[in-house]
């Protein structure tokens, strides 16, 4: 089964599905929709086959494709994942389909075409596969920028209140980002020996200075795409205008480009320059922790607020990498896994919640627990796993960052500590004031509020909310693909562990 | 001192010690996703579950008395294993966590039996439920634990039962800001014992309890005690200690069986289980163990004061809860064989505590809900069940021999007089003038409530006592506040039943500056004259109006100025610090951004209108951000470097 050609079908298939929905007419929005449901549960299928064929403890990279594309510049189409990306392809595999199922609706507000909307969605799933499948350089590089172009479209065509203004935003942003890479990744294929495969480039040796201009390069487009602060400020306005589903993707998935790019290509291709800068990494995230997290408790906007918890999370990310310790780097990777989760259902119900008040804005809502419970509940449990509760999904891969720091840097550790407290803040302010306290008469006469969670919006959270509770209990599995990647970078990058302060405990048993 | 701790496996009946959290928690999912479907028998079931836990327990109990190593564990699966960090989902059953076994199941079952009726008029009951089985399945599993991080996801659990209970009426804007308070100050507390454990793994590579015991000795004494002191604000948090007291009166705001259980007999315990646990920790450094006395004394006395002043009968039982907690913090700060009193007077606490709570429910169904004590008065003749078990329960506490709290406070006042020097004089006069103060404020409420003329509000004609459900279980721990003390310290068992767990007494009979025989005199005479005088105060009763006060009783009424300060201190500067963010991010950063693309771009008539007149802003911005920037860097290069 492993000689199965797994990754270059699992980046085309999505594709396949979204030129074939894109041709229903237009008239037939279901079946469009339910075209794309069920292709997007084909790939959900082949991925957890691909999942079981992925020998954990076996080759740090596996399903190795290579096929031609451009002879003379060496860009070729080479496919494969360690574990890390194997993650991240789970993660897509499991959210599309919920996306699709939670959108069922979304388009219509909107006065353009319902299948050019889930096409889009599937043209999306393509490019974000591609983009962690890759391991040549350029390749990566393509798919890194043909990725906005559908998201730009879900944003700017579909969106709601300044969708304009925030899908152009967004678009140049990353776009600004994306050229300091091209430079780089030109740069690497001048220096690395003409070639764009990751395999060989990492190999290479580079001159101090220049390597670290080649990561500097790398670096700003990841913690623009990530984002790190205060390269932050387009994903509120973008996650805000977004579609529910469209944003639960957007910072669930596609945001984790960037720590993925980093642990991927800054890291072993730049280990020297990593290390250099690895105290402005680490201040960068340990700032984003606090001042993003006292940004989402002063929101007044659900989904803004949902882009600034993200923001604080992504902070947590790149604490974990840049600390370089096994626990660190295997929490990082964990949380990009758990926060596509958690906060993909925390967009998907809040999602929910404004469809059926036709606002996002807080202080529309209040005492709203009496209309809609189960959704009101959903809701808190969405916030538990966002504020890292022990026993849903994100305690675990936080505690790893955390306590993974902490061996090598107490300071941050013990600041970035703080953010556990401001997490409760902001979520319980939020539900607070949205579900409890005395019923908003205004929320009784709308007449979607007063339908709480149909059977297929909770066919929509209960997957999720199913793998939150089942990681929070038992994460080995998903730990034990990511460590070895994770011990392999470091390795990469020329750190190990730091032995217990005063010695071992368990050796001294022996 | 040097003695290195072994636990055995856990096997035969014992290996299925997880079941003590596996039957709550899948009763507590039952009930909370069945929805309405459970709403006709979802009660009985949640009583059921804590019934058979108890049954359970009882029998676990009796299977550890047989064996020669009375510390078993067993793991359960690998939780996290990454690098050298390993952490199981493993549980340890030993003396102390069978004590605690015993009180969280037997108690919260007689609270579980009182609530089926209490609640019965509520629509939420079976959700209700829920919360109560996850609570006690949370709380097992914190006491069960055989690591810190197993500890810990115990002690969120029962922060998030906790806060679900306080908001369990989440239409009432004061539930719901309520229990959004006692999360956060909790999670004060919890950001320290994280951190604490942080530094366990850092320092051993562990946070198994037995590895972590045998390795403090290798820890410098300023590692112990800081990480003590991380493990103290954890404690303090959960126990409502000083500084982090603020949220457990208020967490009164959930229905009365929450407060009898969570809030008095078994959650609120937990630092001192805490403290106990990690006893190896606390007795290696003499600094920490006269912060934790400190913080012991001086929470002891603030509850009393602040106790005599209130006149919400649950909020009096708040204070006094607060005071009680004091004196156990005080038992374990003292160390040596004062841990066992003061887990001894946890459990008696539990007992005479959760029966006064549970009194007060009854009071306030017969009385519409009314708490305010001005409005009682003479009760004694309508509800006489409620009345006489609330007397045993006042008796208790106030520590009237021969009943519980005499056996159990007497001792922690005793052992404070045992410290050297000014110490002794400062820490025992304190629990000495407590118990004085107790007997004061209780009488004051017992007095009020049930005696004297009646003060009712006019719609109150004839008061009724409670059902038979709801007596029953004040009956039995009325039992258990006269007895449980006396049977505890009988040929000192429990002490010699704890000793696995916090060593043996030092030196045998101490000697402290009073003899043991001119501290019992002092403080039951102390305790007959704080008593006395209140029942000659409020023996006529009292206005129902708000009467003007001195300075003490105001300051007493406003929980000592503690809420103004933390509202002055944390509250609104964090308010305007969060606005003053959200605007410079606005306006500032992204400000920034758009002036640049504005630039770039020639310019659209929106940026030009962010661009004018935020100059200075952006100025601001630069600067803060260049500020932050660098003081984050040399924060990170000084741990670079450390």
């Amino acid at each position: 089964m492993s000689n199965f050609p797994f990754l270059s079908v699992l980046t085309v298939a999505p594709l396949v599905g979204a030129l074939v929905v894109a041709l229903l007419p237009r008239k037939r929005p279901d079946l469009a929709k339910l075209v794309a449901f069920g292709w997007s549960l084909l790939v959900l299928v082949l991925s957890v086959v691909m999942w079981f064929a992925f020998s954990a403890g076996g080759d740090r990279f596996q399903f190795r494709e290579s096929y031609a594309w451009i002879p003379n510049w060496g860009v070729r189409f080479t496919f494969e994942v360690d574990g890390i990306a194997l993650v991240m392809l789970m993660l897509i595999a499991i959210l599309v389909p919920l996306v699709i199922l939670a959108s069922w609706h979304d388009a219509e507000s909107s006065k353009r075409s319902v299948p050019v909307y889930f096409a889009l969605l599937l043209v999306l799933e393509c490019t974000m596969i591609g983009v962690f499948a890759a391991a040549d350089v350029f390749l990566f590089y393509v798919f890194f920028e043909v990725m906005l172009v559908p998201m730009y479209f879900l944003i700017g065509s579909y969106g709601g209140h300044q969708r304009q203004y925030a899908a152009v935003k967004f678009f140049l942003y990353s776009l600004v980002g994306g050229l300091f890479m091209l430079a780089a990744v030109i740069g690497l294929w001048v220096v690395g020996g003409k070639t764009f495969d990751w395999q060989t480039l990492s190999q290479a040796e580079f001159a101090t200075n220049t390597a670290r201009w080649l990561f500097l390069g790398f670096f700003l487009a990841f913690a623009i795409k990530a984002p790190f602060f205060p390269f932050h400020t387009w994903l509120p306005d973008a996650g805000g205008a977004a579609p529910a589903g469209a944003a639960a993707l957007l910072v669930g998935v596609l945001d984790k480009v960037g720590t993925f790019g980093i642990l991927r290509y800054c890291l072993p291709l730049f280990p020297e320059a990593s290390r250099w800068f690895a105290p402005w990494a680490l201040a960068l995230g340990v700032i984003g922790i606090i001042y993003a997290a006292l940004l989402a408790v002063g929101q007044n906007d659900l989904k803004r607020l949902v882009s600034y918890t993200s923001i604080a999370h992504f902070g947590f990310i790149g604490v974990g990498i840049f600390a370089f310790t096994t626990q660190a780097g295997t929490g990082a990777v964990l949380y990009m896994l758990n926060h596509g989760l958690a906060t993909g259902l925390l967009f998907l119900v809040v999602g929910m919640l404004i469809a059926r008040r036709g606002s996002s804005l807080i202080s529309d809502f209040g005492g709203a627990g009496k209309l809609v419970p189960v959704l009101a509940g959903v809701l808190f449990f969405a916030g538990l796993a966002s504020l890292a509760l022990p026993g849903t999904a994100p305690f675990v891969s936080e505690f790893l960052v955390l306590i993974g720091t902490f061996t090598v840097n107490k300071p941050v550790a013990v600041i970035a500590t703080l953010g556990i407290i401001l997490a409760a803040a902001y979520v319980l302010w939020m539900v607070q004031r949205t579900t409890q306290g005395t019923l908003n008469p205004a929320l009784t006469e709308v007449e979607g509020m007063r339908r709480d969670l149909s059977l297929r919006e909770k066919v929509v959270v209960a997957p999720l909310i199913a793998l939150i509770v089942l990681l929070g209990f038992y994460p080995k599995p998903v730990t034990d693909v990511i460590n070895p990647a994770v011990q392999a970078t470091m390795q990469d990058v020329g750190k190990s562990d730091p032995a217990p302060e005063v010695g071992s405990v368990q050796e001294a048993a022996k | 001192m040097e003695q290195t701790v072994e636990f055995a496996t856990a096997d035969g009946l014992l290996g299925s010690v997880w079941l003590l959290v596996a039957i709550p928690l899948v009763s507590a999912a039952v009930l909370l996703l069945l929805g309405k479907r459970a709403d006709r028998w979802g009660h009985w079931l949640g009583v059921a579950a804590i019934g058979a836990a108890f049954v359970l327990g009882l029998t676990y109990f009796f299977q550890l008395r047989g064996l020669e190593n009375k510390q078993v564990q067993t793991s359960l699966w690998q939780f996290i294993t990454v690098g050298d960090l390993k952490v199981d989902f493993g549980l340890l059953f030993d003396p102390l966590a069978a004590v605690f076994v015993l009180l969280i199941t037997g108690v919260g079952f007689l609270i579980h039996l009182y609530a089926v009726e209490y609640m019965a008029h509520d629509e939420g009951r079976r959700r209700f439920f829920g919360y109560f089985n996850l609570f006690v399945a949370a709380m097992l599993l914190l006491v069960l634990g055989n690591n810190y991080v197993m500890l810990y996801f115990g002690w969120e659990g029962v922060g998030l039962a906790s806060y679900l209970l306080i908001s369990f009426w989440y239409g009432r804007p004061s539930a719901a800001t309520a229990g959004k308070k006692a999360f956060l100050m909790n999670r004060v507390g919890d950001a320290g014992l994280a951190i604490g454990i942080f530094v366990l793994f850092a320092q051993l590579g562990t946070t198994q309890y037995d590895e972590v015991f045998n390795g403090v000795g290798s820890m410098t004494s300023t590692t112990v005690l800081v990480l003590g002191l991380l493990l103290l604000l954890g404690a303090a948090g959960k126990s409502g200690q000083f500084p982090l007291q603020a949220w457990l009166p208020d967490a009164m705001e959930g229905p009365t069986p929450v407060s009898a259980l969570i809030h008095a007999a078994t959650m609120v315990t937990a630092g001192v289980y805490l403290i106990a646990r990690s006893n190896p920790i606390f007795s290696a450094n003499e600094t920490l163990q006269l912060v934790v006395v400190s913080v012991g004394a001086l929470t002891l006395l603030l509850g009393c004061i602040i106790g005599a002043a209130k006149d919400d009968i649950k909020r009096v039982l708040a204070w006094s809860t607060v005071s009680q907690i004091g004196y156990m913090f005080l038992g374990v700060g003292l160390g040596g064989g004062a841990y066992a009193l003061a887990i001894i007077h946890l459990l008696a606490h539990g007992f005479f505590k959760a029966n006064m709570f549970l009194g007060a429910g009854s009071v306030m169904h017969g009385m519409k809900d009314q708490v305010d004590i001005r409005r009682f008065g003479g009760l004694s003749k309508y509800m006489k069940i409620t009345w006489l078990t609330f007397m045993m329960g006042w008796l208790a506490i106030i520590g009237i021999p021969p009943l519980s709290g005499y056996f159990s406070k007497e001792p922690i006042i005793a052992s404070a007089f045992e410290r050297e020097g000014w110490t002794a004089w400062l820490f025992g006069g304190a629990a000495l003038l407590g118990a004085g103060l107790t007997a004061f404020y209780m009488t004051r409420l017992f007095v009020l409530t049930f005696h004297g003329p009646k003060r009712w509000t006019e719609d109150i004609e004839h008061p009724h006592e409670s059902p038979k459900l709801m007596t029953i279980p004040l009956i039995l721990l009325a039992a258990g506040s006269v007895v449980a003390g006396g049977l505890m310290t009988l040929n000192d068992g429990v002490v010699s039943w704890l000793t696995p767990v916090l060593g043996e007494e030092a030196g045998g009979e101490a000697h402290g500056v009073l003899s043991h025989t001119v501290i019992t005199i002092l403080s039951i005479l102390i305790t007959v004259l704080g008593a006395g005088l209140a029942w000659f105060l409020f023996r006529t009763g009292t206005a129902t109006e708000p009467q003007p006060a001195g300075v003490v009783v105001t300051a007493a009424r406003r929980n000592l100025y503690t809420d103004a300060f933390n509202e002055a201190v944390f509250e609104k500067p964090g308010i305007f610090l969060t606005r003053a963010l959200v605007f410079l991010d606005n306006r500032g950063v992204d400000g920034l951004v758009n002036g640049l693309a504005a630039a770039v771009g020639g310019g659209s008539g929106r940026l030009r209108r962010l661009q004018t007149g935020f100059v200075r802003s952006y100025a601001t911005s630069i600067l803060t951000g260049a500020l932050l920037v660098v003081a984050a860097f040399l924060a990170v290069q000084a741990g670079w470097l450390a």
